[in-house]
């Protein structure tokens, strides 16, 4: 996908000024966060559960490249074929050789992030190949021609309403006003899709090594149908989401799902281990895995990094944030949004044209006490921070204003003695002294005007607590 | 007052804002102490922890003061902060700041264990709501608390402020929803981010108004500038106090 991480500002401020958005957005903290939460507080010892899967990640990561060997020769063994990208363009190309070569002119797709991140719709379309995203949600936004807003739930920013809206104008249909009917009638379109598709595209949850079987987690069942009915299954995964056996994935699964949704189980959780074999009936005929790295093995790389790459995709810490909650996914200019997004996308593209991502947060702490793999995205964003200020490992991504750097050396010498705090005491005294009214500011020039805007500021006090301490009770 | 030698002894490290913003919460933090017989300590050399040019990502410009703060609190004795995100930045991110510094790391992993957050130190080390008759009524009031960040999910401290507070004769504490949602302040986020850092702090004052209180209390004074600052702006009526404030209005 294009990046347009550098349009946050713009992207905050109309999600901020959408009513229709504002309203969404608000189900997320008593819908899926308050799930979460009590899933978590209704599991036995979760704290384990969370060390235990955080621990397997580490392992697992540390040792990627012999899982990564086990996942080729287990998916080899099984029928499969396999193939690493470097890159998104590398993974698209592979996807669409494939498509043409076996005369495909119309695949069906579950939600896959990571095609997401290759934009392979678009490039499906540009060969001539239609794309049918098979996941509601997913469904909704390529109707929209939009990018998901949300890890788990792409459409979550439509109401009912303007989904009803978006099938009349789309699909020539009635107005539906009910969430039953419109489910009835996604699935009609989409059924015609699935018999006829020649290839089904999904994602992967998971991959195990010790089995080479890739696992989709759906509430839905077409990521089932994506896997089983078209004769060619393509299954597109990140490489950190191998785990090393199947009885890690069991973890997983119960961190993934409560984590994202709050249920115990999916309604789906669908394993698939190479295409059908001859005493089966169901299953595709070829089955490919595409291991997409995309910048990955830089976060592999850097030791303060590498822990972002033991994300499971669950989407919780979106619906903790309270600034996610707020400007929504596509403020976020690329294909992960909110705190993980916030580390991944910059990583991914651009850090230094993605710089208001990783300071667009109050570092309220909410994701990582949020996340089932306690991954510590406050300490990631402080040190991207870091990063885009000094540029110590990433020299190429310094990105920091002349003015600021100014403001700081100026605080720097402030806070240098007690004296200077006296000092910048009566010099900030002197310089208030113009907007200073009842021991209030109610409005100061650029760049604090935003603030005055909506809060009143303190005045500086005449005498500071260090002036003040020898008095204290004496009065 | 009279101290006597086998006194709990604390030095206050007052915080830059409480010096330069808020000295009467200062004033309050240190009447409490005092009145629960600590022998409280002042070191005028004291400045900033560094935390406002750290989270900025201008770290080798935080090393100096944060250093310095360092050094002067070497040695031993309780250092008590009337604030959860300055403590927070003592304990916790020191150890970031100073990943490279080995001698100043070991330094200030030293001093960790001997910060206390206000309300730790008033709960944890002198248990205050035990002690009968320390506090007396004033005027009936209901108050909320706010959870602080850093205070909360940082330090893991939100059972002390509240038992402090409910303690208190008169004051009612009545939870507000989403308590624990940051108030949208994050240092310079909520200038650099204002609209955003307003659309949370509206959220926080709202649910501030539907609790129907007198105050909101907090741990943290830059969470309450900010909440202050807006309930000023909206003429809500409604105090943003510091619990220092609320315990010595009682002490």
């Amino acid at each position: 996908m294009q990046s347009h991480t550098k349009d946050f500002r713009q992207g905050a401020g109309a999600a901020l000024s959408d009513p229709k958005i504002q309203a969404n957005l608000e189900g997320l903290y008593n819908g899926f966060h308050q799930a979460r939460i009590d899933a978590s507080d209704q599991t036995p010892d979760w704290e384990a559960l969370q060390d235990k899967g955080r621990a397997i990640k580490a392992h697992t990561l540390d040792n990627l490249a012999y899982y990564l060997e086990m996942v080729e020769r287990n998916v080899i063994a099984s029928g499969g074929h396999i193939y690493f990208a470097k890159d998104a363009e590398a993974a698209s190309n592979y996807v669409v050789n494939l498509a043409k070569e076996r005369g495909i002119e119309l695949v069906i797709k579950g939600k896959s992030m990571v095609s997401e991140e290759m934009a392979l719709n678009h490039r499906l379309e540009e060969e001539g190949i239609e794309p049918v995203e098979t996941d509601l949600g997913e469904y909704i936004v390529q109707l929209a021609e939009e990018t998901p807003f949300h890890i788990i739930a792409p459409a979550i920013h439509k109401s009912r309403v303007e989904v009803s809206e978006l099938f009349v104008e789309k699909l020539n249909v009635p107005m539906y006003d009910n969430i039953e009917d419109l489910t009835r009638e996604a699935r009609d379109q989409l059924r015609q899709k699935f018999v006829d598709a020649g290839m089904g595209i999904t994602g992967a949850n998971f991959i195990v090594a010790e089995t080479g079987t890739v696992t989709l987690v759906t509430n839905e069942g077409n990521g089932r149908m994506c896997t089983s009915m078209p004769k060619i299954h393509v299954a597109i995964t990140g490489m950190e989401k191998v785990v090393p056996s199947i009885e890690d994935l069991g973890l997983f699964l119960r961190l993934l799902i409560r984590s994202a949704t709050g249920q115990r189980i999916s309604s789906y959780v669908t394993t698939v281990t190479g295409p059908r074999g001859e005493d089966e009936v169901d299953g595709p005929e070829e089955f490919h895995l595409v291991i997409v790295d995309n910048g990955r093995s830089k976060m592999l790389a850097d030791p303060n990094l590498r822990e972002a790459l033991y994300c499971l995709r669950c989407g919780a810490c979106l619906n903790a944030c309270p600034v996610y909650r707020k400007v929504g996914g596509h403020a976020y200019g690329w294909v992960y949004p909110g705190p993980i997004g916030a580390i991944v996308s910059p990583m991914l593209t651009n850090l230094s044209e993605a710089k208001d991502l990783p300071f667009a947060s109050t570092l309220c702490g909410a994701c990582k006490e949020a996340c089932p793999v306690k991954i510590n995205i406050p300490r990631m964003l402080l040190y991207l921070r870091k990063e885009l200020t000094q540029g110590e490992t990433y020299p190429e991504h310094k990105s920091v204003s002349m003015a600021e750097s100014t403001a700081v050396k100026g605080w720097r010498a402030s806070v240098s003695s007690s004296f200077m705090m006296r000092l910048s005491n009566l010099g900030g005294r002197l310089l208030q002294l113009p907007f200073v009214r009842g021991g209030r500011i109610d409005r100061l020039p650029s760049p604090l005007s935003g603030w005055t805007k909506h809060r009143k500021f303190p005045a500086i006090a005449s005498k500071p607590f260090r002036t003040r301490w020898k008095n204290i009770g004496k009065k | 007052m009279n101290q006597t030698d086998n006194a709990v002894k604390a030095s206050l490290f007052v915080t830059c804002i409480i010096d330069q913003f808020f000295p009467e919460v200062g004033e309050a933090a240190v009447r409490v102490l005092r009145r629960l017989g600590v022998d409280v300590e002042f070191d005028q050399s004291q400045t900033c922890c560094g935390q406002p040019a750290f989270n900025n990502g201008f770290w080798n410009d935080a090393k100096p003061t944060a250093r310095r703060l360092v050094d002067s609190y070497e040695g031993e004795g309780n250092v008590v902060v009337p604030s959860g995100s300055c403590a927070a930045m003592l304990r916790v991110f020191y150890n970031e700041l100073f990943h490279d510094e080995q001698d100043t790391l070991r330094r200030a992993q030293a001093l960790a264990p001997r910060v206390f957050e206000f309300t730790e130190f008033v709960y944890d080390v002198l248990g205050a709501e035990n002690r009968e008759g320390l506090f007396h009524a004033t005027k009936p009031m209901r108050v909320t608390y706010h959870e602080s960040c850093h205070l909360k999910r940082e330090l893991g401290v939100d059972l002390q402020p509240r038992s402090l507070i409910q303690s208190l004769p008169g004051v009612e504490l009545v939870e507000m929803p989403q308590a624990e949602v940051c108030c949208g302040f994050g240092g310079t986020f909520s200038v650099k981010y204002a609209d955003i850092s307003a659309a949370m702090l509206n959220d926080k004052i709202a649910n501030i108004q539907s609790a129907n209180v007198d105050a909101v209390v907090a741990g943290d004074m830059s969470c309450l500038m900010h909440i202050g600052g807006g309930l000023e702006k909206q003429e809500a009526g409604i105090r943003a106090i510091h619990i220092a404030q609320l315990l010595d209005e009682r002490i």
